[in-house]
């Protein structure tokens, strides 16, 4: 009899979180599977089961294709480039340099920031001929340039945002890590006469690892979970020039409510997703490990 | 000598990359300040004004989309607290069947968020008849893999010894968790409160589509209706609104950088 009161206890204290992230999280996702093989209902006309329909239709929906590619190069994108920032950020304010604290100030404070406060400050600094932009363009004789409004510019500009934004908080996790590496390891290899570049190769870079690895999973989540940025600066457009997967998503399920095919939109997503968190348990987990 | 000045490029490049970053801030913070014909000048004597904020707040009910926020942020934060704490305290310290599994069911949610299953989360809450609700907008965060995760870390380093005390003291299972778990994890706690907040007065997309009526707006999407519909391109009266939607987090954020730094990196460093 005493033997069953922990694990009683135990189920009573989960149930309530259980019940929710059941109800939240694996249901939906589970939900979105089966949906994915139905017909969005209409009318008095019910879903009824189609089979792999949906992923045929996506398969010939260049919009989707267009959406993914888009997203795959603002992954690529934002990812290294935020994280090389972050890292370069966090050298500079571990060092004693003029005026640290404020400069510290100065990277994080965009993280503090509502996206889509971030994108209305950005959207004025991109506007046509009157926005910062273009204000120091006219400096130099050059003309206006509609930098949301042109398929070659659009996407990088929520690029640039996007860094802006994720840098600084990537910055302190790599700082936090920076203060935990012990000096002794920088004076000893500055009396064997190593250059900066070489100690931070070979030492600094492979113990800052864990923390790269942290961040990273954290840059690839964003780069997929994040689109208010282009809700309210692009709406995807100009031509689906920077729709990114969940915007799209968005766009199908609440703009056309084709409720189906939306479902099998988020199972990419879903998948993607998946595979971040694979590689991360099987893979990266055990190859760095360095402490 | 050549450490000297690659020490002072160092410090130059540093100030440039962070004037940089200060820069959109600034602008805005120029234009938000100072009448709409200086919006793009730059005069340094040009005249400061408040009235870009007294228009914006007049224009568009953002008291009330405070308040909103203000439900919406405490909803979710009281309803975390509460779940994660009973969860957490389940996985440090029972053993029971299928503990191992439930934990990794737990996990999931760290990759797979509430915020990219909104089509079939839409579904279920229109079933609830919750669209349009602060709950509606709140129920899907309440139970946090996060929250768990880190209270779980932080249980698990309290000492036995105290809770074999707590019990000969005659106390039960919630009064154990209440009286010896939770005061000693408060750092945990305020970390993980600040990260909670900080997210959900900035979040957006699942607010944006389960809300369409003032009544129930949080800022961000009362923000974003505002500078798309009503204000065509005043930009003056745009970026005094979103100082404002950003302004409660911003300030609290510059007075107590230390903690919010912190707790940014406790919560983050498992």
């Amino acid at each position: 009899m005493k033997s069953f009161r922990p694990a009683i206890h135990g189920w009573l204290l989960l149930l309530p979180a259980a019940a929710f992230l059941a109800l939240f999280t694996h249901y939906p996702a589970v939900a979105t599977f089966w949906h994915s093989f139905f017909s969005t209902p209409k009318g008095n006309r019910p879903a009824r089961f189609v089979g792999l329909m949906q992923y045929e239709t996506m398969l010939d929906d260049p919009i989707f294709w267009i959406a993914l590619g888009n997203n795959l190069v603002f992954a690529a994108a934002t990812i290294p480039l935020s994280i090389v920032l972050a890292i370069v950020m966090a050298l500079w304010v571990n060092e004693k340099i003029a005026g640290r604290g404020l400069l510290r100030l100065a990277y994080f404070t965009p993280t503090m920031l509502p996206m889509i406060a971030v994108a209305n400050i950005w959207l004025f600094f991109y506007t046509p001929d009157y926005g910062l932009l273009d204000q120091i363009r006219g400096l130099f004789g050059l003309p206006a340039w509609n930098w949301l409004g042109s398929r070659d510019t659009a996407l990088m500009c929520l690029i640039v945002v996007t860094v802006w934004k994720e840098a600084g908080f990537f910055m302190i996790f790599y700082l936090a890590a920076l203060q935990q590496i012990p000096p002794d390891l920088g004076e000893a290899a500055s009396i064997e006469g190593a250059g900066r570049w070489y100690f931070f190769r070979r030492v600094t870079f492979p113990l800052l690892m864990p923390t790269t690895l942290f961040v990273l999973i954290n840059a690839v989540i964003n780069a997929f979970r994040l689109v208010d940025h282009v809700v309210v600066m692009t709406r995807g457009g100009p031509d689906n020039t920077t729709s990114l997967l969940l915007f799209y998503i968005y766009e199908v399920g609440f703009k056309f409510w084709d409720i189906g095919y939306a479902a099998s939109l988020t199972m990419v997503l879903l998948a993607v997703l998946g595979l971040v968190a694979c590689l991360q348990f099987f893979y990266l987990d055990r190859r760095i490990h360095y402490q | 000598m050549s450490a000297r000045v690659g020490r002072w490029l160092n410090t130059v490049a540093a100030w440039m990359l962070g004037i940089l970053w200060l820069l959109p801030l600034l602008y805005a913070v120029w234009t938000a300040f100072h009448p709409a014909e200086f919006s793009t000048r730059f005069a340094p004597l040009a005249p400061l004004t408040l009235e870009n904020f007294e228009a914006a707040w007049a224009a568009a009910p953002f008291a009330r989309y405070f308040l909103n926020s203000f439900l919406l942020v405490t909803a979710i934060l009281a309803g975390q607290l509460v779940l994660c704490t009973l969860a957490a305290f389940a996985f440090a310290r029972f053993r029971f069947p299928g503990r191992e599994i439930a934990f990794v069911l737990v996990l999931v949610q760290l990759m797979i968020m509430p915020d990219v299953l909104i089509v079939e989360n839409y579904a279920t809450m229109r079933r609830f008849g919750l669209i349009d609700t602060v709950a509606g907008m709140a129920l899907p965060y309440v139970a946090s893999a996060f929250g768990i995760f880190l209270l779980r870390q932080a249980f698990k380093t309290v000492p036995k010894e105290l809770e074999e005390a707590a019990r000969v003291e005659g106390c039960g299972t919630l009064g154990i968790l209440w009286r010896v778990y939770v005061p000693l994890a408060r750092p945990v706690y305020i970390a993980y409160a600040l990260v909670s907040v900080s997210y959900h007065w900035n979040n957006f997309l699942w607010p944006l589509i389960v809300t369409n009526s003032v009544e129930t707006r949080p800022l961000t999407v009362g923000l974003s209706v505002f500078a798309s519909t009503d204000q065509g391109i005043d930009w003056s009266i745009i970026t005094a609104a979103t100082l404002l939607a950003s302004g409660p987090l911003l300030v609290a954020f510059l007075i107590f950088q230390r903690q919010f730094v912190q707790s940014f990196l406790r919560a983050g460093i498992r």
